[in-house]
């Protein structure tokens, strides 16, 4: 029984889900209350995370399928934050769409309940089952705008695909069984025959299925369309949270059991890692709706964070770590601003819609220049310093050539985000857009804008946090 | 010294762009914004004047070094001055506040945001030249990428955004492989900081790359032949004020760059690539000087004449001698102040004719006097007439080429003339001949500020055009003890 204390946030967050089920069948109308519990149930799974497993330096628990140590704490607390931001920020979108059903506080819930266990698992099967489980989740989110064609285009798209790379990670990982005999990480790395093809194979599989979830280049094709067609609020979602657990079960999932196989994957995730830095810079540039251009720049993105990945140190691990939660602030930061688009109950989500922002908008806009110099890593704002770690890990490894393609195509991705900053400061104006936003919205604008622009001050308080996430 | 002077030279332009961003702008503000930034940048000036006054002439140690912890284990905040440095803050802090006076009628939309980024600008622009390490440099150096990007965009002529991007990519395409050098620098040795590097100094094997690495952010930012044609567009499109920071000062961040860094850290590697370095710098002298020959635009022909000088800035850095390096230095002083007076004289007249094209022009002495004399003096410097400053930086950079390498001074020397033949052409074609355009005839001559402006560019262009002295002795130690170091390095390898 001792064990089930450590998976308390867990049990938590499923009975918070059953109980609000329960709660809005039985009440009418109770959108309001069951997505403010769910604000609240995530903070308290945030605090409970916090306080009982932070300190944690390792611990298996049920056999050794679940782990429980810094990595999956840190993410956990990350996941849970970006979530309980998103729910914060969605209500008066939602409401605009007439789409507040008690189901999307709900199945962000299942979601990130899913995510969790999947950044905790140490066994395929666990993985497995999280995974699945915040898929589910995620496609009926993705169509949440149900009478959108696109919405449900998106939806749609997002299944059929995922349920594809879902087979192809489980044919992955009955191909590691069959070969080590077993599905537990840990005894996965004992059993390892470095010389059986089949392992490798197996590696590829499951590699292909996780580059699906993150959308890395050449996995990527679904992303544009699906971002572009869900809900705003739920893109948010979609470009930040599922990232975190994919990226955390990448790590793990090669660094636990196959690091002693890492000439057979490092050059996939270098691979992986160049093509998306690279496409997602130049796809992004004929871009016309931001959510699309989002979604291309977040493809790049990732190709940074796996850069650190495929480095095959802890300072690359680390440094991938650090981008994914520097990118999820700017990411905030930049989904805030698409929010306040808003003229007359109408979102607008097309670039020339920013033209001229900054003569009616002068907050909104200068945060944007500060998010987007920032995607773009020009120093000194947080960008740059996410970028520097990579970097400074991949040329530890004397992997020049991924640097510079990695620095190159930053040039390339420039010139995309400095075409936005021409559009809202060089380009004649429009009409004004609405002013009164949610306090959230403002809140979590302001609050990325800050953290992007004044991180310079102290960068390595990041830096000491993730320096306990050790593999190697 | 416990108070943090450089850090306040530093910080004190933001906290003035604080004042003005939770200022509000409208016309009646409009004046009291303008003299918080110029409250701001002055106290700076005086700042910098007050550090010239501190600084020891007497030896090449950097002086009021400050120390943090900032990226704890890696890279520390580390900020100082040399004999070198200490000139081009002061370059820096002196041309700010002329840059905001002159606002007056070249800008006339949103006031407040120009200068704020003017202010940012100098912040970052002091950055580059005192950090005193390699990711703190490069920190300061891509920052400035911001503001100017949004100086040229915002506020620049009709082919502003085509001229913003090209700035920004070319530079940034340049800067980032010396970033990878930068990170490259840390693996090798194990510090960044410049102080430490120049005493460990780096394995001879990696010199090659990482002083190539280097080259193309410097080679750029200078900018050599042939990578240097984002700087006629930049500074057409550029409104004044922009033309003045950017021809005054970013030029001069290469220039320090490649002694500071490529000949501080990179000797063996120097002395290999020196022959590029010639042949390029004779390019841009003689190339540039052609096409600035032939150009219609005012601005576009000062653009080039940059590059040419700009030639003659690299050619003698890399003569490694003392006359050589001293006359680099002094000739970036000298390009400073005579450049930018060119971009405001150019902007007097655009002011009120809103044209740049030289055929515009031409009979403008009797109608404008003062103008005319001031223009007069700035084409002389402009050309190295002696008794200017441009004279002495050209004289010395040909006297070390001439103990380097006869053929390449003779070159050079070319380069001179042909300076002489396109400043004269133009002075001649816009301020005498005769009187053709007759709208010429409303021109006013120069008003209070402007008169003030080219005045207080024109004093120290004269005074240290007689008496260098006080530049000298700033910089003597520092370079002697760099050439010192790199030829020791030489023989040691």
């Amino acid at each position: 029984m001792i064990n089930l204390s450590f998976i308390i946030p867990e049990i938590f967050i499923s009975l918070s889900v059953m109980f609000l089920l329960i709660l809005g069948v039985f009440k009418k109308n109770s959108f309001e209350l069951i997505h403010n519990l769910s604000i609240i149930v995530l903070l308290i799974t945030g605090i409970i995370v916090f306080n009982e497993t932070l300190d944690i330096e390792k611990i298996l628990l049920f056999n050794g399928s679940v782990v429980i140590d810094y990595l999956s704490s840190f993410m956990k607390i990350i996941t849970l934050l970006a979530a309980f931001i998103v729910l914060a920020i969605s209500k008066n979108y939602l409401d605009n769409f007439k789409i507040s059903k008690i189901e999307y506080p709900i199945l962000i819930l299942s979601s990130v309940l899913g995510m969790m266990v999947m950044i905790s698992s140490n066994d395929l099967i666990v993985f497995y089952m999280g995974l699945e489980l915040q898929s589910l989740a995620l496609y009926v989110l993705a169509t949440f705008n149900r009478n959108n064609l696109k919405s449900s285009e998106a939806g749609l798209k997002y299944f059929v695909l995922s349920a594809l790379s879902s087979g192809l990670l489980l044919y992955g990982c009955s191909l590691i069984y069959g070969f080590s005999g077993s599905t537990n990480f840990e005894i996965i790395a004992s059993q390892l025959d470095s010389n059986e093809y089949a392992l490798t194979f197996g590696i590829v599989f499951i590699l292909v299925g996780l580059a699906f979830k993150i959308s890395a280049v050449p996995f990527h094709m679904w992303a544009p369309d699906v971002y572009e067609g869900s809900p705003t609020t739920v893109t948010l979602f979609f470009t930040m949270v599922p990232k975190i657990a994919a990226l955390t079960v990448f790590i793990r999932f090669l660094y636990v059991p196959f690091l002693e196989l890492i000439d057979q994957w490092q050059m996939i995730l270098v691979f992986l890692s160049i093509a998306s830095m690279l496409f997602g810079a130049i796809a992004a540039i004929g871009q016309k709706n931001i959510k699309r251009l989002i979604a291309y720049s977040s493809i790049g993105h990732i190709g940074y964070a796996l850069a650190g990945v495929a480095s095959a140190s802890n300072d690359g691990i680390q440094s991938s770590v650090i981008y994914l939660t520097i990118y999820i602030v700017m990411n905030l930061g930049f989904f805030s601003c698409l929010l306040m688009l808003r003229r007359n109950d109408n979102y607008y989500e097309s670039i020339d819609d920013l033209s001229g922002l900054s003569k009616n908008h002068p907050i909104l806009s200068f945060s944007l220049l500060v998010i987007l110099f920032s995607l773009a890593g020009i120093p000194p704002l947080a960008g740059f310093f996410a970028k520097f770690y990579i970097f400074k890990a991949v040329i530890e490894q004397s992997m020049y050539f991924l640097a510079i393609v990695g620095l190159l195509s930053t040039v390339i991705a420039a010139f995309y985000y400095l075409r936005i900053i021409k559009i809202i400061y060089f380009d004649p104006e429009k009409e004004k857009y609405d002013q009164d936003h949610s306090p959230w919205l403002k809140f979590s604008l302001i609050l990325s804008t800050l953290l992007i622009l004044f991180y310079f001050i102290s960068p390595s308080q990041l830096v000491e946090v993730v320096s306990r996430i050790n593999f190697i | 010294m416990n108070f943090p002077i450089i850090s306040a030279l530093i910080l004190l332009p933001t906290i003035g762009s604080l004042f003005l961003i939770f200022s509000k702008s409208n016309d009646q503000s409009n004046s009291t914004i303008k003299y918080v930034a110029l409250f701001t940048s002055v106290v700076n000036f005086l700042l910098s004047i007050y550090l010239w006054f501190l600084f020891d002439e007497t030896t090449s140690a950097f002086q009021f070094v400050e120390d943090r912890e900032w990226l704890i284990g890696i890279v520390n905040y580390k900020v100082g001055v040399d004999g070198i440095s200490i000139l081009f803050v002061i370059l820096t802090t002196f041309i700010t506040p002329l840059c905001i006076i002159s606002v007056n009628n070249s800008v006339k939309k949103r006031l407040r945001d120009f200068l704020i980024a003017i202010l940012i600008m100098e912040s970052f622009m002091i950055g580059v030249f005192c950090s005193l390490d390699l990711v703190i440099f490069y920190l300061f150096f891509e920052a400035g990428l911001i503001p100017m990007f949004l100086i040229i965009g915002i506020w620049g002529g009709p082919k502003r955004v085509y001229s913003a991007f090209k700035f920004f990519l070319y530079t940034l395409l340049g800067s980032v492989l010396m970033l990878v050098a930068i990170i490259s620098i840390y693996w090798i040795t194990g510090t960044t900081d410049v102080v430490k590097l120049y005493e460990l100094g780096i394995d001879s094997k990696y010199q090659n790359l990482l002083w190539l690495a280097f080259f193309s952010s410097f080679a750029v930012k200078t900018p050599m032949w042939p990578v240097h044609t984002w700087l006629p567009d930049a500074h057409v499109e550029a409104p004044t004020a922009g033309s003045v920071l950017l021809a005054a000062i970013l030029l001069k961040m290469a220039g320090y760059g490649f002694i500071r860094f490529s000949l501080g850290l990179f000797p063996i590697a120097s002395d290999l690539f020196t022959p590029l370095i010639y042949a390029l710098s004779l390019i841009a002298i003689i190339f540039t000087s052609l096409i600035a020959l032939m150009q219609e635009d005012m601005k576009k022909l000062i653009a080039y004449s940059s590059v040419a000088h700009m030639g003659f800035v690299t050619l003698g850095i890399f003569t490694i001698q003392q006359q050589g390096i001293e006359g680099s230095i002094i000739q970036m002083i000298s390009h400073g102040l005579v450049s930018a007076a060119l971009f405001l004289c150019v902007g007097v007249v655009y002011d009120r004719m809103h044209s740049r094209l030289i055929n515009t022009y031409g009979g403008i002495v009797s109608i404008i006097p003062k103008y005319s004399v001031l223009f007069m003096l700035f084409t002389l410097a402009a050309l190295g007439l002696p008794g200017t400053s441009g004279f002495i930086g050209e004289f010395l950079i040909l006297m070390g080429a001439f103990k380097d390498n006869f053929l390449v001074a003779v070159i050079a020397s070319l380069g001179v003339i042909l300076g002489a033949a396109y400043m004269l052409w133009l002075y001649k074609r816009v301020v005498f001949g005769k009187l053709v355009n007759n709208d010429l005839n409303k021109l006013t001559d120069l008003d209070k500020s402007e008169y003030f402006i080219l005045i207080s560019l024109a004093l120290p262009t004269l005074f240290f055009g007689f008496y260098p002295e006080p530049l000298f002795n700033t910089i003597e130690v520092s370079v002697n003890d760099l050439i010192e170091m790199y030829n020791s390095n030489l023989i040691n390898k």
